[in-house]
Formats: structure tokens, sequence, C-alpha cells
């Protein structure tokens, strides 16, 4: 958690969390392992009146920010999603808006940003390809120019909670002139788009392949203009952040019960916590964890500083320095939370490997989120980078 | 009941971006600019360093800027915070006093400041804030680090003075420096956190002998100093006779602060290793050919990761400490911090230095397996990080405390390790140095 939340993000933290705990608690996520959208609809409407969807909107569309740090305001949800595993598609949806919201048509957000608001509407982004990673030039999904619009061709693959998806923002290559990159929003019954699922190691978040077959897309689809690699970039800064809060939330909530089990548990005779060995792990996981939610305020807050405000020119090297940022933080806490889970596993002994016990459930959702928009490794290139390199 | 006096202090204060632009033109001016890799040289001149940091915390206090959250009538600028942190972010890349900034004004004046009388309060703050005084802390004993209130340093009652007995170790400088704050055994009846006192020590005083220590590394900077029925006037007591470990107890708070970058009563937080250690590996991969090992990236990118996340952390456990979401000891998280990734980056910097960091020319330094010899010491200075692994567990998380057999046994009684009776042969004595 920041230390710094106004009054009405804790007001909005509480509500959020009170809202989950009674309306989506992990009987209900393990209910929903066996369920093919892995959440319900009219639960996520109700999540979005709470706000889930709102703060990366322009208000003119319905959005809203609680503090003015928009990323920092849906950081708070995706640590309670953290904390409860929960289901939704709370990232791709939100990711969408952002980038709607950055460069989209009037018509286009007149189109899709109130139903996401809503809650209506559930977008999701198309990046990575089959065998492919999670930099802008692994993008290789074809942008024939046509007449006024596009051709596209090609496969996307771990496209999130692509199933249940009303809209697509699909990032391709222009296969002529400069190459550069484009994107497009598509609706969920556009020709030639067909949906195959994909299986993952979490229980309610969903995957899946979307192929395009020869999708024609007309000129008035494009989202932005010119190349859009700085738009693709923030899109990467906003999942990679949003995983690390889910993550610190998960953190949070695993050391909080597993701290509670060691005080609680007694062999020969003593408390787990009062032996010297367990004390000196569980306070590496609190530096741990303590250190994981410092570097998510920071990556959101520089996403945010990097987003608004300034010309064009100093917004997009403010992006560079985000990008160190959330690169920073994707390494740290990649690394750190898996570990810290594993080892909540080791102090709870055989127990912790059977379905039954909830640690499973977390361990799926960090070891998801280390992987997603890039990997600890993918992180230390872009920092060696960054760093001159 | 409104404070008028607040209220005006506060409508008079200068407004936070005037006072960074006359800061940044005052540093630009007047402070030498830092040149990276400089500082490090393991046989530098330390008289010299000491001299440079007086005149550079001189130049500081001549400027307006030295002592920024110590209250006006002791010298300080009296400012809130933010004017700290704005002195931190703008000083950065700055020579700045670091000898001055710890443990002088982070440790041993916070403390002074606590628990000092007026008197001694107006004798000895402004003195430091000036940058004519140095100080150190006189805490850790040959008989043990850790166990600091095991201390077996004797300071007896004679009269107006206490006569001090016994021996201290690993205070930095303290043969280029005026005052220490030292922690004696006033009391063998009781058990040992309720007999110890904390005194003002003049270290050029008859009775106290200053040695240096010679490092692995070749440095020298920690001395070892002898005390010798060494008389301290009975009104060099801060706090109370027999109440030092409450003392002790700030001061360990102030020394975490510190040594974790959350301190707010610096002169800067200079450029460390840790922050100009990432350049200095990039200059290296770059030398050594191996720019584009993917290896070296990981390990270059791992390194910028644990420098920038160290920094959030000090930011978020400074914040947590001001707005009383963590207790104190959360000082220790930024401690542990900086003990585990030094060790890290040592081990990444020896990696990428391979073969040239154990065997190198005359006229190219051996730096990275140097710091890899010396590798533990930021894992043992300030308290040593199994110490910060007990307090994290039992004082933050609420885990239970190790059993300790002094405790509520009269010290006299406990089993300890003996003091070393007699002085060194080799020795250095504050008498007739200067």
């Amino acid at each position: 958690m920041d230390l710094t939340l106004s009054p009405d993000q804790s007001f909005f933290q509480e509500t959020t969390r009170r809202f989950l705990e009674g309306e989506a608690p992990l009987t209900r996520v393990r209910e929903l392992a066996d369920d093919p959208a892995g959440f319900d609809r009219g639960w996520w409407r109700r999540g979005a009146e709470l706000g889930w969807t709102a703060f990366l909107v322009p208000e003119e569309h319905g959005g809203g920010t609680l503090s003015g740090g928009r990323l920092a305001d849906l950081a708070i949800v995706a640590e309670e999603f953290g904390r409860m595993v929960s289901p939704g598609p709370l990232h791709p949806t939100n990711i969408v808006a952002g980038a709607l919201a950055a460069s989209a048509t009037p018509e286009q957000r007149a189109e899709v940003l109130p139903g996401i608001v809503s809650g209506d509407l559930v977008a999701t982004w198309c990046f990575t390809e089959p065998g492919g990673g999670w930099r802008p030039s692994d993008v290789e999904l074809a942008a024939q120019r046509r007449g006024d619009g596009f051709v596209l061709t090609g496969t996307k693959a771990m496209v999130e909670a692509a199933g249940e998806a009303d809209w697509f923002l699909v990032t391709a290559r222009v296969n002529d002139g400069d190459g550069g990159l484009v994107q497009f929003l598509l609706p969920r019954d556009a020709r030639g788009l067909t949906v195959t699922p994909m299986r993952s190691l979490d229980l309610v978040r969903r995957f899946g392949r979307v192929r395009f077959d020869d999708v024609a897309v007309p000129g008035t689809a494009r989202v932005g203009d010119g190349d859009a690699t700085a738009d693709v970039e923030r899109q990467l800064q906003i999942g990679a952040t949003l995983e690390c809060a889910q993550m610190a939330g998960a953190a949070d909530r695993v050391l909080e019960f597993t701290a509670a089990y060691a005080l609680d548990r007694y062999s020969f005779g003593r408390q787990l916590a009062s032996y010297q060995a367990l004390k000196h792990r569980f306070a590496d996981m609190k530096l741990w964890l303590e250190a994981t939610h410092a570097t998510v305020s920071g990556a959101a807050q520089a996403v945010d500083g990097a987003v608004g405000g300034g010309n064009g020119t100093r917004a997009a090297g403010r992006l560079g320095g985000a990008g160190r940022l959330v690169s920073a933080a994707k390494v740290y806490v990649g690394d750190r939370v898996p570990e810290l889970v594993q080892d909540c596993v080791q102090i709870h002994g055989g127990i912790a490997l059977t379905w039954e016990h909830d640690i499973h459930l977390y361990l799926r959702r960090v070891t998801l989120g280390r992987a997603l928009y890039g990997t600890p490794d993918d992180h230390r290139e872009r920092l060696a980078v960054a760093a001159g390199l | 009941m409104v404070d008028i006096t607040a209220a005006t202090a506060t409508a008079g204060r200068e407004d936070l971006d005037a006072y960074r632009d006359r800061l940044r033109a005052w540093l630009a001016d007047n402070m030498p600019k830092l040149d990276p890799g400089v500082d490090w040289d393991p046989l530098h001149d330390d008289d010299d360093r000491a001299s440079r940091a007086r005149e550079l915390q001189r130049r500081l206090f001549d400027g307006g800027f030295a002592g920024i959250c110590y209250p006006r009538e002791y010298g300080g600028q009296g400012l809130p915070i933010e004017y700290q942190r704005v002195f931190d972010q703008e000083s950065m890349g700055y020579e700045l006093p670091a000898l001055f900034s710890v443990p002088t004004l982070s440790i041993c004046g916070p403390t002074v400041l606590e628990f000092g009388t007026e008197a001694q309060k107006q004798r000895y703050i402004p003195a430091f804030i000036r940058g004519d005084e140095l100080w150190v802390q006189f805490m850790s004993e040959p008989s043990g680090g850790s166990d600091m209130a095991g201390a077996l340093t004797r300071a007896t009652r004679d009269g107006d003075v206490f006569l001090l007995n016994g021996s201290k170790i690993w205070s930095t400088y303290a043969y280029r420096s005026d005052f220490a704050l030292c922690l004696a055994r006033t009391n063998w009846d009781v058990p040992k956190h309720r007999g110890l006192t904390m005194f003002i020590v003049p270290i050029n005083h008859p009775g106290i002998t200053v040695k240096q220590i010679m490092m692995v590394d070749g440095t020298e900077e920690f001395c070892q100093e002898f005390f010798d029925d060494a008389a301290i006037p009975a009104e060099n007591v801060l706090g109370q006779v027999d109440d030092g470990w409450t003392v002790a107890t700030r001061l360990l708070f102030h020394e975490r602060a510190a040594v974790g970058g959350a301190s707010p009563y610096t002169s800067g937080r200079s450029a460390g290793r840790a922050e100009t250690i990432g350049d200095d590996l990039v200059g290296l991969a770059k030398a050594r050919g191996k720019a584009d090992d993917p290896l070296v990236r990981r390990l270059i990118g791992q390194v910028e990761a644990l420098s920038i996340v160290q920094g959030q952390l000090a930011q978020r456990v400074r914040t947590g400490l001001e707005t009383g979401h963590f207790p104190g000891p959360a000082g220790s998280l930024v401690r542990l911090y900086a003990g585990t990734a030094t060790v890290e980056r040592t081990n990444i910097a020896l990696e990428i230095a391979g073969d040239e960091a154990v065997v190198w020319d005359g006229d190219a330094d051996g730096r990275f397996g140097i710091a890899y010899i010396k590798r533990q010491s930021t894992s043992l200075g300030g308290g040593s990080t199994e110490m910060a692994r007990n307090i994290i567990s039992e004082r933050i998380l609420g885990m239970p405390r190790e059993y300790a057999a002094d405790r509520d046994v009269a010290f006299r009684e406990v089993r300890r390790n003996t003091m070393p009776s007699s002085r060194p042969t080799t020795e250095r004595s504050n008498e007739g140095s200067g």
C-alpha cells in the first residue's frame, strides 16, 4: 500500500476491499475455476460502478480520478485484486481504456469508453505473438495497406479475456514503407477474427489466441496517427505496473497469513515464530514486501508524471524515465514476490502443497504476474540500455 | 489555542520552489562538483579528508544551508523536513561534508538535541553545525559489537568527575575528532540496561589514547580508544545517570535512519558508492569488451534495479516514520536492504571485472577486487544484518524475542568476555598530537 493515500483513496480502497471480500471470496474464486469466462459480467458491472474502470478515462466519457494520479488510483484496485486473487478483466480493459483516452478519435472514444466505464463492455489488448516477446520490436502481425484501410494477417497470443472481449486493440506492423507500428480498434465480430482459448496457471484469469485471417479494417479503426511505438510503450508500462501492484497485494496477504500461522503453530513445545531461523526469513520477507510496495508506488507515480501535462517532447522524455522505474519494479517485484510466496509454502509445510490450501492460488497469480509484460530478465536488459549499454 | 509563533514563522518562510532556486544557484557558485570515482582511493589522506569536511561544512553554514532541520536557537535553519529533502536532491553531484553528516549531524547531534540540557545544547550544537567540531560514537567495545548494553567500560563517580576506564572500538576518524558520545557502566548491581550512562567525552583529553586500526583495504579510518582514569566532568552526563540506555536507544534510532538515508539532519546525502557503482560498472563492461554480453547486461540491469529500489525504500521508510505508519525500528529495513544489496552488487562487480579484479597493472586499480575483500563491512557496520533481522521480526512483526541469559540479572553476575587489560604497544596519543 502506498503510505501517502489521500482520504478519498483510502475510502475507495476500503470499499473495494469490502466488496471483493463479500462478493468474490476465495471460495467463489475456486468455483469460477471451471467457468469458461472466469468472471461474471453482472459482478464486473457492479465493480465498475465502484470505479474500477474509470481512472484512465477522461471526465467527459464518465471517467475520473481520486488523486490526480490516475495509475496510482488504479494500482489500488490491482493491489486489492492481488490480495483476493480476484477474477475479472481488470488489466486488459484498463490498458485499452488508457490507450483510447490517449490516442483514439472522438468517435472511437464515444463508442467504447462509456461502456468500459459502466462495465458493460470488456476490451483487451492484442500485443504479444506466439513465440514472441514483450518488446515493441517483437511485433510481426502484418498490416497491409488497402485503399483507405488495412488488411491484418497473423496471430496474437496470451490475449487476456479474449473470450469475453467486446473490443480488441491490436498492435500491428505496417508491412511496407518504414515498417512502423500501428494500432487498431476492432469489434469482436470483425470478419476473419477468431479466438481460441489458451490455458493458464491462474484459476480465473483467462487468455486466448486471436487469429487474424485477412481481416479488413477501415482507416477509421486506426488508433493514433503516425508510429505507435510511444503509445505501445506506455501500454506496456501500465500493464507491467498493474502486474506488480497485484503481486504486491498478493505478497501482503500471504505474508500476513503466514506470519499469523507461525505465531499460532507450535512444534517442540515452541511457537514456530520463536525460531530464529524462521524469524530471520520473515525479516527478509518483510523487507522484500516493503521494498515491493515502495517500487510499485514509484513506478505508478512515474507513469502518471509522464502522462500528465507538459508538451509532447517533454512527456516523451519523461516516458523514458518512467520506463526505467517500471523496469526496476518488474525486476525487483518479479524476482522477490514469487520467492516470498514459495518461502511461505515452505514455512507452512506439506499442507501448502494441497489443492485445499489457498496459498497456491496466490503462487499461481504471482507466477503469472512475473512473466506478463516482460520477465525480470527482459527488464534487466531494458535497464542496461537505460544505463548506457 | 492558535500557535501564533508557528503561524508567523510559516507566513514568513520562503516558498519551497524559491528555496530550491536559490539553493541551486548557491551550490553552483560555492560547492565543488563531484567527479564520480575520484573519492575512491584506499590510501587517501585521512587528515586531509577531515580538514576538507570542516571547510565544506563551514561553507554550507556561511551560505545558510547547514543544519536545515536544527532549531534556529542552536544555529540551525529551523526549517521543516521538505527543505532538507530539497537540499538532498539539489546537492546530489556536489562534494559534501560527508564526515559531518554521519555521525556528527545525523546521529550524535539529534541525540544531544533530545537529551541535552540547555547549557549542553548551546555549547555543542552550534559548534558542529558551523563545522568547528567533529563528533564520533564510543559505543562498541572489543568484547562484542552487537550486545551494546553489555558494555564493560566503567565510569566511577569521584567528586565532580567520573573516572573512565576501559576501551571502545570502531569509531570512525576519532583521532581527527573532537567529541564523542560514550556509553559506560555506572552501576554493576542492576540488570545491564539499567546501569549505563551516556557521556559527552572530549577526545583530546588526559587519560584517553586513540589508536588507528588498519583495515583489509588499507584504510585507517577506524579507531580504538583506551581510557585510563580519564576524568570526565559530571556536567558531561547526557540524560540521567544510569539511564544511558534510553539515550542509546534513541541514538541507535538516529543511526538506523542515517545509515538508511532517512535522516533529516544531514548535510545532504553524499553520492556514495551505492549510487555510483552502476556507472562504474557500465564503464567497466565497456572497457572489458563485454558491453554486448547478455549475461553482463543482465547483471548491470540487476544493479540498476537494486539501486533504484534502494532509494524508493528509503523514501517509503522516511514517509512511514514521519506519518506514523511505521514504528521506529522500521529503520532496520533500510539497513538490511543496504547490507544485502551491497553484497549482491559487490559480487556482480567482481564477476564483470573478472581476472582484472585480482591481478592488475600498476597504473590500473584493483578496486572491484578490494571492494570484494571488504564486502561484509556494509553488513556489519551500524549493527549487523543479523541484529537487523532480529529487530524486524521482533519489533515490527511482533515475533517472540530471543532468549537472553542476562535478562533481569545484576550485570555483576552475568558471564562476559574480559576487557583487554593493557594498552597496545604502538599507539597514538592525542596529547601533543594536536
